[in-house]
């Protein structure tokens, strides 16, 4: 099984099947959705082979594909993954899947175009969790824009061009830097292969600018407080679809980023500068937890609670540094639990704030209101939404049982080694979370009916009970066993937790 | 010296065009306006019959002739080959345009024969004079050209700043030959090259090499010689703007490199703070300005200089890698800007010109397809992946990475940022608003072959650019 160009296939099949639905569509006798979804289907049930064919005791690159593609720069592509990469992998082709069932009716304007965006996007993100070469990296990472802008400009919201520009510019600003610093080191390595960048010496000053430039780039997409303003003005603009990719997975490549770049080519510069990356992510645990509780649009509210648990995934990733300064180096478990919290809920976070944002979108599609205050009463005309989105809240909020609550444990545990405040800070999310979660959903869901338009309102139908069921199931079984997850990272996070441990001065 | 026969073989791609020009400007006499299509078929056999020419007679290795005044080099054969696709793609744009509106003369395609000889004697050239005289023949045929709708007021004003402003610029690069010949004593380029090294004034030179490097920025149309770009864009009939933004940027890479590169390379130190000077001004101010703009051929033509800053920045590492990264950015740079003003005259019919931002407004709901080919040439001028003007501009940032210019990277990265602002504002006219023109867009075959076949390449050459830098990096030495 592993002699098929099995990540080629994933890559290139929503790339190919999404322009064979952009050329179908473009009569309007074909209905594209059956062929979206197939081709999301297969490219899923592809992905499954992926966790079947793993290896879970290695931490070298499986399923590696290597062609010469630029020979005069030394520029190939190389793509592999190891258990960081694979379950977002899984991650960005079961989100897609739903994705293309959420926007089964709802999407009238141009359903080929829509469609089909989202499947070559689908592409490009596998491409950017698999590729090992960083030119080829960076192809794909920026020609992810492009799907992306269309998207929020086409199909969003009244402010959708300010939103979805502003989007494109941040993410631009923040990347064209990291161009230079990957062409900087091409230039001392000889080839943009990411695994000789890892064993790349570079001295301290380098190691800091390099540092800087990976942080503009992967701050900007996580996004970590201060450049943060662009999610929810994207968020809230985008079609349901968009914000769920968005959060789900757009999110999780900067985060991957920090895995893949910033900390095994600039370990040095990591440590030096561990207390940046700290503080930012405590300022956007505790400040952003204050600025979601007071929203009152919903979608702006997950957007703000995005950012605050993508600030506990970085916490995650950083704390290594300030318990290796504690135990001399001689402890790594800590480290290692830090950063297994941190991958654990992206994936975690990528269920919840899709699922979250799938619970708007079928508000949206009924009363074409975000506003809070336009409901109340929700359960009393649709109770099995409301279980669901009560559900997703809770999980939002860290609830025991699921996902949500395991990453964010370990992360706080981790962080207890490290500095008892940043405990303190961390744990504070435990309030804030519930607080703005569940006010929201008491706020939405609970009461009285609030008026005439919340009384006419039908309950899920099965596409949707479909769709947020899955998302259930896969939040459940995360949260009660997250065991196979682990057991598929554990060896590459380890290995990039003593990896990081070594300078490289 | 004397000339031997075996030296003519090496013009023969020149001859023959000449000859060609020649005998379709008499025959053209002869035939009558319904007939006229032969000149127009006969124009585009040449530029056809000239690739194979030039690609049949091409030899390994340098040769010069006619005492060292022509020079055939690889470098020369692959930039000819791009001014003919270009000129190709340019003529091809241009008939129903011309058609339309009663300019299907057959004295376009004349001067547009001969503007593409004097490209391919300034790509040949090893001598200051024959340089000057390639120069020339370009540029009072692009000024007749430009004036070419003599009824349109616009068009004879930009003609007539075109030419002002050209004439001005050849004289300085003529008054700046003049001194180089005073100071080294010969106006041919390798001897040029030789006696700089022992020259008894470096002064003299170096007073020299700033008037050729003003002569040269006029004729690229780098800030803060940039002024006559914007209006004579504008003012410029569509398929003439197409023809002076596309080709003649090849051209004029091969100036530079011919003038600053082969015969003042050890003066580089000092043409190297000149250019980065101009290239960043360039970058700078194109970026900034073309926001502004609300006329689509006037914020190309902004575009267009920040393009030409980058393509100096090349030069300015002042390796090979660096002439490679140029050579690749101006011969990419020509075929996403034919692609683009090849769009305008799409969209365009008699007495609509398309040329504002504003007449692509939801270009999406009208022709999808016209859009999804605009949106690639926008996001490749904007150097997004997977589009060609990616590499173009990586290519570029790593020669200059290269030489430690870290700084000067990070200027031209900034830029572009600002710069992708108005190219994506285009996609965000022709996707996310609502069409203002009802008409329907009238389809001709050889334009829409035209255009999607030009589009397509440049999201061809980005998913596998790996020849075409292979075939710069390996032509120059």
């Amino acid at each position: 099984m592993t002699e098929w160009p099995l990540l080629n296939l994933i890559i290139w099949t929503p790339i190919l099947g999404g322009f064979l639905v952009l050329f179908l569509s473009d009569n309007d006798r074909v209905n594209p959705r059956p062929v979206a979804l197939a081709v999301a289907m297969i490219t899923f049930l592809l992905s499954l082979l992926l966790y079947t064919g793993f290896d879970n005791s290695t931490a070298n690159m499986q399923f590696q594909e290597q062609y010469n593609w630029i020979p005069v720069f030394n520029i190939t592509y190389h793509l592999g993954i190891d258990g960081i990469s694979m379950p977002l992998i899984i991650l960005t082709t079961f989100t897609t899947v739903l994705v293309v069932l959420a926007g089964w009716e709802v999407i009238k304007k141009k359903p080929g175009q829509y469609l089909a965006s989202f499947l070559i996007m689908e592409g490009l993100m596998v491409g950017v969790f698999s590729a090992l070469d960083a030119m080829l990296f960076y192809v794909f990472w920026e020609g992810m824009l492009i799907p992306m802008f269309l998207i929020i400009g086409i199909w969003g919201g009244p402010n959708r061009v300010y939103a979805t520009i502003k989007f494109f510019l941040y993410t631009f600003l923040g990347s064209v830097f990291m161009l230079i610093a990957l062409i900087y080191m091409q230039t001392k390595a000889g080839s943009f292969e990411v695994l000789d960048f890892h064993l790349l010496k570079l001295n301290m000053k380098e190691q800091i600018l390099i540092f800087i430039a990976f942080l503009l780039a992967f701050a900007v997409k996580v996004p970590m407080w201060p450049v943060h303003t662009w999610l929810p003005d994207a968020h809230v603009e985008a079609p349901t679809g968009g914000s769920v990719i968005l959060a789900a997975i757009m999110l999780k490549i900067g985060g991957y980023g920090f895995l893949r770049f910033s900390l095994p080519i600039t370990p040095d510069a990591s440590r030096e500068l561990d207390w940046l990356i700290i503080f930012m992510s405590l300022v956007a645990v505790v400040y952003i937890g204050f600025v979601a509780l007071v929203q009152s649009d919903m979608k702006k509210l997950i957007a703000y609670s995005s950012i605050a648990h993508m600030g506990f995934v970085t916490l995650g990733f950083f704390l290594l540094f300030p318990i290796m300064e504690n135990t001399g180096g001689a402890d790594l478990s800590g480290a290692v639990m830090g950063m297994e919290g941190g991958m654990i809920q992206m994936i975690s976070h990528g269920f919840i704030s899709g699922a979250l944002f799938l619970c708007v979108g079928v508000l949206y599609d009924r009363m074409h209101s975000r506003e809070i205050g336009d409901y109340g009463g929700v359960v009393n005309t649709m109770p099995i939404f409301a279980a669901f989105m009560v559900f997703f809240a809770m999980a939002n909020s860290g609830l025991p049982g699921t996902s949500g609550f395991v990453g964010e444990f370990m992360i706080i545990l981790a962080s207890f080694k490290a500095n008892f405040w940043f405990a303190f800070l961390a744990a504070t999310t435990l309030i804030l979370g519930a607080a703005y979660s569940l006010w929201m959903v008491k706020r939405v869901v609970f009461g009285d009916i609030g008026n005439e338009e919340v009384a006419k309102l039908t309950d899920v139908t099965a596409r949707e009970k479909l769709i947020l069921g899955t998302l259930a199931v896969a939040v459940l079984a995360l949260g009660l066993w997250p065991a196979p997850l682990q057991e598929v990272m554990r060896a590459s996070v380890e290995n990039l937790v003593s990896f990081i441990s070594i300078s490289k001065l | 010296m004397s000339i031997e026969a075996s030296e003519f073989r090496l013009l023969i791609p020149e001859i023959f065009v000449l000859t060609m020009a020649c005998l379709i400007l008499i025959m053209d006499l002869f035939l009558d306006k319904r007939q006229r299509h032969i000149t127009y078929y006969l124009s585009q056999a040449t530029v056809l019959l000239t690739i194979v020419l030039t690609f049949v007679l091409k030899e390994p290795g340098v040769h010069l002739a006619f005492t060292g005044t022509y020079i055939a080099d690889p470098m020369s054969v692959v930039l000819k080959i791009a001014i003919y696709i270009i000129v190709f793609l340019a003529f091809l744009y241009s008939r129903y345009y011309l058609e339309l509106r009663g300019l299907f003369k057959g004295e376009y395609y004349v001067l547009g024969l001969f503007a593409m000889l004097g490209m391919m004697i300034m790509v040949s050239a090893h001598h200051m004079l024959t340089i000057y005289l390639g120069l020339e023949l370009l540029s009072l045929c692009l000024y007749a050209m430009v004036a070419f709708n003599r009824d349109a007021y616009s068009c004879s004003e930009a003609a007539m700043k075109y030419f002002v402003l050209g004439a001005l610029a050849s004289g300085m690069l003529l008054y700046g030959m003049s001194i180089i010949y005073g100071a080294t004593g010969s106006l041919d380029i390798s001897v040029i090259s030789l006696n700089t090294a022992t020259v008894e004034h470096p002064r003299v030179l170096t007073f020299g090499l700033v008037f050729l490097v003003v002569g040269l920025a006029f004729k690229l149309g780098a800030v803060p010689f940039h002024m006559w770009v914007p209006d004579v864009y504008q003012g410029a009939p569509t398929p003439v703007t197409l023809f002076i933004g596309s080709a003649p940027k090849i051209a004029a890479f091969a100036l530079v490199m011919r003038v600053l590169v082969e015969s003042m390379g050890n003066l580089i130190d000092q043409w190297q703070d000149m250019l980065t000077i101009i290239a960043v001004l360039s970058l700078a101010l194109g970026n900034v300005v073309a926001i502004a703009q609300t006329n689509l051929k006037r914020m190309l033509a902004y575009s267009t200089i920040s393009h030409v800053g980058f393509l100096l920045l090349g030069i300015i590492a002042g390796t090979s890698n660096g002439y490679a990264a140029s050579m690749f950015y101006s011969i990419t740079y020509a075929l996403m800007a034919a692609g683009a003003f090849g769009m305008i005259i799409v969209l365009s019919r008699a007495g609509f010109e398309a040329d504002k931002i504003d007449d692509f407004k939801g270009l999406n709901e009208r022709h999808p397809w016209y859009a999804f080919l605009m949106m690639i040439l926008m996001f490749s001028m904007a150097g997004v992946p997977p589009t060609v003007g990616f590499y173009a501009k990586l290519n570029v940032l790593q020669a200059i990475i290269e030489q430690d210019m870290i700084w000067l990277a990070g200027i031209t990265v900034f830029f572009s940022v600002i710069g992708a602002f108005y190219y994506i504002r285009m996609v965000k006219i022709m996707y996310f608003d609502d069409p203002v023109e009802t008409q329907p867009i009238a389809s001709r075959f050889d334009l829409d072959f035209g255009v999607t076949i030009n589009s397509l390449a440049v999201l061809f050459l980005g998913l596998f650019p790996g020849w075409l830098l292979a075939v710069c990096s390996t032509t120059l030495p």
